[in-house]
């Protein structure tokens, strides 16, 4: 028996030149609730993937550094190895079927069965169902994680609580469980809830089953974890027990990170300068991003970000305001309210978006670069049409003029106007979005993640671009973005959002710790950063 | 080396086994000592005479709705356009005129009930266009014995009802096809006929050129970033359905006066098959297509069809065997084209 149930010794991962991990060192011992915390692209999922030998690792070839298992090294090719080795997984999307029970579920494909007739000539996948017996372990696993939930109960139709206590229960009642994986396991819980899932995660602690838990609720981390590692970039900042923690101090460690804004100067105070954009009580019903009522101003010439982690609402509020989701509440531009739900009206007033979701919604791939730049302003604005009578013709000639320009001035690498979108590399790509969106010649500019997943120099011009837009040609720009650095580089004004609302609204020269402690949801209560002045 | 290879790659393997098997025939046909100009004549007579009907997939294929089984929608326009037309005593130039704008009112009636249906059934498209193609004719097999149609030439000559298959003699029939005609090297070409399929193409050429042709081929290759650039997907799968629903019904009557019978009841029932065949072996896939498929496929598919049948019972002497061929070639372009609908987006 070794003294670590888990060791993840010096792991290493790139994807394609892109180093995700960097010389990553976990330890965990029998009965210890190891917190693992990050903020978005910190390289959690990573590493959790190379533990479970998912096959995305090994078909993007492999990774560097040794995984040790109750002293052994590791022979888990596939989480099916990861299951007989002891390594369960409770998962952030709900694994359940919701047309079967409780017992059902927990039990699904470990089923405890009886011979019978038939068994006995067409072997065991004949036998019948213990259900008495089945029932009595499903419920002895829930007991263990501290649910009252009947066993017989149909999933579909209980609370999404529950759901998550069934999650846990099945990987309870799996037979020599060492190690269970809880990947950020109270994001869907009230606080009761998650009270009572710390206790049973301590309760299952103290039988002996290492936990390692990934959450960005640091308040959950010191009350739960007995040691803390922190990963940023890929590289691991920190590993400390839990007394030598606070709250603060994990917030600055999880986010801490230079920040150069030399070629932007100080962020400007532009509170004097008309509103140019107001929302109050704006509700947007996307999935995964719901906004549950967020109100703020922007000035007229500011760069505003909006971060936050994953899920927790900022991507939602462009989205909303440009009609690609359900939008209710009140958004005025320039004086005026505008027409929520009506992407055309929004554009037409002058707004412009340029998406998160670059392959999905903001390009067609299959069509040239040219025909993508110019197709909103031809659409929203009758740009680049001839016309003869009722016939309206593209303008060949001045999209090809208009497309060369733009290639020229964002520097989009590519084999000419006519080349495919999508044979772009992603930095491309994107700057074929922005090129797009300021084809529209915008008075105000959405740009949601900018600079995800495209190289540092693509990013770096894209930035500039933007910052250049706003300063040259006076175009407010609205930055959503999940890399704070970033805002916190180009921004004059940076909104939180946790869970749906504004948490605070900050200046980028705001501590790490206060950044740290917004975004994960902690409200400000000294006052001063809220109403930007700071 | 490489360059040839992605330029055969982007030809498309199913379409250079065609292009071969159409060469085989050919050379087939002159080694068996069979009249190849009046074969070749008959290739060039069926392509405008196909072709419209083809190049109704084009619209359906670019706003979304995929391969239009349905287009026996716009088929019964245009037959009930040239019931009419004839019904009325119009003949000649007139008369097809007539019956392309009674078929193209019917054609943006149906076309529009149609689209908004396929709105509603998003994802199985071509489920049940396919099976509203074929209820589509078996109603009307009832609506041509009911319909009041009087002229002696079109019902029979007993009681109500109109004949299956309607000589359009003394109306328009070939009237396109007879327009300049002329012969070369025992080779007829109907010119009028080519110049009204090239006509047809270059309309939808500069259709799918103008604001709402570009809009509706955002809106069927990728509907968010339509929806993100302001444009109802919606209205634009209606309007590609309406537009290909009256080619459709313009096709049919090209087809009709060229075949100079118009064939009612269940004649038009697999006729959207050898449509979508067609534009398929042209190189359209569910998902894009172009004028050049359209031209390509009808050109390859007719060409097979015309020769297959002399050539296989020259070598053969079997009967019918030539029809299973047809059969063959139709459906397995169609099951290819469809196992591939994901493939080649990314």
């Amino acid at each position: 028996m070794s003294e670590y149930v888990l060791e993840m010794l010096n792991i290493s991962k790139e994807y394609s030149g892109n180093q995700v991990l960097k010389d990553v060192t976990i330890k965990v011992k029998p009965g210890e609730i190891h917190a693992l915390l990050g903020e978005n692209g910190a390289g959690k999922s990573t590493l959790m993937n190379i533990l479970f030998g998912m096959p995305v690792i090994s078909s993007t070839g492999g990774f560097g550094g040794r995984v040790i298992i109750d002293g052994e090294e590791s022979k888990i090719k596939s989480p099916n190895d990861a299951i007989h080795a002891g390594i369960g997984m409770v998962h952030q999307e709900f694994m359940l079927i919701p047309g079967f029970t409780v017992t059902e579920n927990i039990k699904l494909n470990r089923e405890i069965t009886r011979p019978n007739m038939a068994s006995r000539i067409f072997g065991k996948s004949m036998e019948t169902l213990d259900v008495d017996a089945m029932t009595k372990d499903a419920e002895a696993a829930l007991k263990k994680v501290g649910m009252d939930i009947d066993a017989y109960a149909e999933v579909a139709g209980l609370p999404v609580g529950h759901m998550q206590f069934i999650e846990i229960a099945r990987e309870v009642d799996k037979r020599g469980i060492k190690l269970l994986v809880f990947d950020e396991p109270t994001a869907v819980l009230t606080e009761q809830e998650a009270a009572t899932l710390i206790k049973a995660m301590k309760e299952l602690a103290s039988e002996g089953i290492a936990i390692l838990f990934i959450t960005h609720r640091l308040d959950e981390v010191i009350e739960a974890a007995d040691n803390i590692t922190i990963l940023r970039d890929g590289v691991q900042v920190a590993n400390l027990p839990v007394a030598e923690a606070t709250v603060a101090k994990l917030a600055e460690l999880m986010i801490g990170r230079e920040v150069d804004r030399s070629a932007m100067g100080e962020p400007r105070d532009l509170s004097n300068e008309e509103v140019v954009l107001s929302l109050k009580n704006l509700t947007v019903d996307m999935p995964g991003e719901e906004v549950k009522g967020v109100s703020f101003d922007v000035y007229k010439g500011e760069i505003f970000g909006i971060g936050g982690l994953a899920g927790q609402g900022k991507l939602g509020i462009p989205n909303g305001i440009m009609g690609m989701y359900h939008a209710d509440g009140e958004v005025v531009f320039e004086g005026e309210p505008i027409e929520l739900n009506n992407t055309k009206k929004a554009l037409s007033r002058g707004l412009a978006f340029v998406s998160e979701d670059r392959r999905g919604v903001g390009l067609l791939l299959e069509e040239s670069i040219e025909d993508n730049i110019v197709f909103t302003a031809m659409q929203a604005k009758n740009e680049f049409l001839l016309k003869f009578g009722p016939i309206t013709l593209k303008d060949s000639g001045k999209i090809r003029r208009h497309a060369n320009d733009m290639i020229n001035l964002l520097d989009i690498r590519c084999t000419g106007a006519t080349q495919y979108a999508g044979r772009l590399s992603g930095g491309n790509q994107q700057k074929v979005c922005v090129a797009k969106a300021i084809t529209l010649g915008p008075k105000l500019l959405f740009v949601s993640e900018p600079t995800r997943g495209i190289d540092i120099g693509a990013k770096k011009l894209v930035l500039d671009f933007l910052t250049k837009l706003n300063r040259e040609e006076g175009v407010t720009v609205v930055m959503v973005s999940s890399e704070l650095v970033e805002l916190k580089t180009v921004c004059d004004r940076i909104a939180i959002v946790s869970e749906g609302k504004v948490n605070a609204i900050m200046k980028p020269t705001d501590s790490d710790v206060d950044f740290g402690l917004a975004m994960s949801g902690y409200k400000k209560n000294k006052g001063g950063a809220e109403d930007g002045k700071a | 080396m490489e360059k040839l290879k992605r330029r055969i790659k982007e030809f498309g393997l199913p379409r250079i086994i065609i292009l071969a098997f159409f060469l085989f025939l050919c050379i087939m046909a002159i080694v068996r000592d069979l009249n190849f100009p009046a074969l070749l004549s008959n290739v060039i007579a069926r392509m405008p005479m196909d072709g419209v009907l083809v190049l109704a997939m084009v619209p359906g294929i670019l706003c979304g709705i995929g391969l239009n089984f349905g287009v026996s929608i716009g088929i019964i326009a245009g037959l009930l356009g040239m019931t009419i037309s004839m019904e009325m005593g119009a003949t000649g130039l007139v008369g097809l005129l007539v019956a392309i704008a009674i078929s193209t009112a019917f054609s943006t009636l149906f076309g529009y009930g149609y689209g908004a249906a396929l709105n509603r059934m998003k994802g199985s498209e071509m489920t049940v266009s396919t099976y509203v193609g074929f209820s589509v004719v078996a109603l009307m097999c009832i609506g041509w014995t009911l319909l009041p149609f009087k002229n002696p030439s079109m019902v029979y000559a007993m009681g109500t009802g109109l004949r299956p298959t309607i000589s359009m003699d003394g109306y328009y029939g070939a009237i396109l096809d007879n327009f300049m005609k002329f012969e070369i090297a025992g080779i007829t070409i109907p010119t009028g006929s080519l110049l009204f399929l090239l006509g047809m193409c270059l309309i939808v050429w500069l259709f799918l050129r103008s604001k709402t042709g570009i809009a509706m081929r955002a809106a069927g290759s990728n509907p968010l970033y339509a929806e993100a650039s302001g444009i109802s997907v919606n209205k634009m799968r209606i309007v590609g359905t309406v537009i290909s629903t009256i080619i459709g019904g313009i096709g049919i009557i090209v087809y009709s006066q060229s075949y100079g019978f118009m064939q009612l009841y269940n004649a038009p029932r697999m006729m959207s098959f050898s449509a979508i065949a067609a534009v398929l072996i042209g190189g359209a896939s569910a998902s894009k297509a172009s004028i050049s498929n359209v031209l390509l496929g009808v050109f390859l598919f007719q060409g097979i069809l015309v020769l297959s049948l002399p050539v296989v019972n020259d070598v053969f002497k079997v009967q019918n065997l030539s029809e299973i061929m047809r059969i063959i070639i139709t459906n397995g372009i169609i099951i290819y084209a469809l196992t591939r609908r994901k493939g080649g987006a990314s």
